[in-house]
């Protein structure tokens, strides 16, 4: 081929990939702008700082429902992630080959459950028992959702990490735990601090499981045990009701949540910056 | 001083297959023995058989006797653990851990022992370094990342590393196939000085290198030792046929 022809290829490939990638990122974009639009005149500090108002009365904010997800996400990170952490530590650093297969597909099952199912399941497991619904229920049904990425992302992230690393930690005289957590897990810090950011992206969006468990509370939360409320679920519950006051408010809602994840991402990313996580 | 470690009958496999096929060796006291032979031979197997790292790899087993002085590294009851505490082990590739500094590179393995006391921990730290010849390259740079140092100071880093746990026994799996001649020279220099204080076991693919510093020789061939004996004799007048045609590079 031609000098002139080559060139031309690869300027279209190039253009190619970059549309597609730029295709990639358009949906977000345009949410993002969107609720831009329709969320910012609803934003006020008050928004953050106050409480529901009563029906009809302007005004108002969902500082209870902002300050409900950080302790749902917080509970379910809580459970989760040592589980999914340790769990995809075992699953990549295990001599075993039947245990870690069928783990393996339980997680990618579990992966594809629809979130609502883990609210049943919460609801059975810890709402009926306690007679009640809470912030308790919540977090647990969030933290289900969110083990098995974890444990996925963390298997991969494991398995990145060079052998020569593992050891360099046998040689040294650490036995096979320490290793493990002295020196793989560290090695494998930023990837899996990826993984758990996504996880919790993923929860602090999901309303399905919170519906049968922290139930939605118009107040200041009144201790773990007892019924909370969270972003998605009064975004859900303001934008089917009635009201134009409402709406609005549900609007800047899903624009604080999707900013609060947002800024969460890019915290990960800035404190694991330059990192190695493999070599 | 003067531990040394006495190979007897060592069989090593992989699976099913078989890669040391019975090997009796011994590594001096305060002495280095190079150990030789083409790529596949079972050299790096072997002294991987002495700290009881062979059976970190899964489907590996081991049988045979390897005594440090006199006790038997592979008795039951024997931690292979501790084993690894007393015979440190240097890599072909500089491993440093790549989240740690400089100074917490030397510093694990004591502190992954309990050691937690400032003072002491520096102490260790700084010695280790110095005995690697690594000190004054370092000094200042102690919390800078283990892997922002050169090739060969990355691996008189694990040289170090290996050294602040003190160890009885030294191994060194090919320490310079990836460095240039300079560093290349400093370990061997290196090599020179430690073995006033402990015992060293290379292996090398480079033969200049196991004639400049070892004092024994073994010449590993498909699993077998072949041929042991005082390096220079050893190079100078082969006693078999096969060690003769390896070391004057017709074959391997």
């Amino acid at each position: 081929m031609s000098p002139v022809g080559r060139r031309l290829v690869s300027t279209a490939v190039s253009g190619l990939t970059a549309s597609a990638a730029l295709l990639v990122v358009c949906p977000l974009l345009l949410i993002f702008g969107f609720l831009l639009y329709q969320g910012v005149s609803a934003i006020n500090v008050d928004f953050f700082l106050h409480l529901p108002k009563p029906v009809g009365e302007p005004g108002g904010g969902v500082a209870n429902a902002i300050m409900g997800s950080l302790i749902m996400i917080g509970l379910a990170v809580s459970i989760g992630l040592p589980v999914g952490i340790l769990g995809g530590v075992y699953l990549a650093e295990s001599r075993d080959r039947r245990l870690p297969w069928v783990l393996r597909f339980v997680a990618d099952v579990m992966n594809g459950v629809p979130s609502i199912v883990f609210g049943i399941f919460a609801y059975t497991v810890v709402v009926l028992p306690m007679r009640r619904f809470s912030a308790i229920a919540g977090g647990f049904a969030l933290g289900l959702i969110l083990i098995p990425i974890v444990l996925r992302t963390s298997e991969e992230m494991v398995r990145l990490v060079p052998s020569a690393l593992r050891e360099a930690g046998l040689g040294l005289g650490l036995p096979e735990w320490k290793v493990s957590l002295r020196i793989v897990i560290p090695a494998a810090r930023a990837g899996i601090i990826t993984g758990v950011m996504v996880a919790v992206a993923r929860i602090a969006g999901e309303t399905a499981p919170l519906l049968f468990t922290a139930l939605g509370n118009r107040f200041w939360h009144q201790g773990l045990d007892q019924p909370i409320a969270a972003l998605p679920l009064q975004i859900y519950a303001y934008a089917i009701a009635p009201y134009d006051d409402w709406h609005r408010q549900a609007w800047a809602g899903a624009l604080v949540l999707i900013t609060l994840v947002f800024l969460a991402s890019l915290a990960a990313r800035l404190a694991t910056r330059g990192r190695i996580v493999a070599r | 001083m003067g531990d040394g470690i006495y190979v007897k009958g060592l069989r090593a496999w992989f699976g099913e297959t078989l890669v040391l096929k019975g090997v009796d060796l011994t590594v001096a006291p305060n002495a280095v023995t190079a150990i030789i032979g083409p790529s596949g031979c079972g050299k790096s197997t072997f002294i991987r058989c002495v700290n009881r790292m062979h059976e970190t790899v899964p489907g590996a087993r081991v049988s045979g006797q390897v005594l440090l002085n006199s006790e038997d590294l592979y008795a039951p009851g024997v931690d292979p653990v501790q084993v690894r505490r007393r015979i440190g082990m240097v890599f072909q590739k500089a491993n440093p851990f790549p989240t740690m500094s400089v100074f917490d590179n030397v510093a694990a393995g004591l502190r992954l022992a309990g050691v937690r006391r400032k003072s002491r921990l520096q102490e260790e730290v700084e010695r280790a370094l110095r005995h690697a010849a690594l000190w004054d390259e370092v000094k200042d740079d102690l919390d800078k990342s283990g892997v922002s140092l050169s090739g060969g100071q990355q691996q008189r880093l694990c040289i170090a590393r290996a050294l602040a746990v003190d160890p009885q026994i030294l191994l060194m799996d090919e320490p310079c196939s990836a460095l240039d001649p300079i560093a290349t020279a400093k370990i061997e220099e290196l090599i020179h000085d430690l073995k006033k204080e402990l015992t060293i076991a290379i292996v090398t693919h480079n033969m200049q290198q196991a004639a400049r510093v070892s004092e024994w020789t073994g010449f590993f061939l498909l699993g077998e030792l072949v041929e042991f004996g005082v390096t220079k004799e050893m190079f100078t007048t082969p006693g078999d046929k096969r060690t003769e045609d390896y070391i004057t590079g017709r074959f391997g």
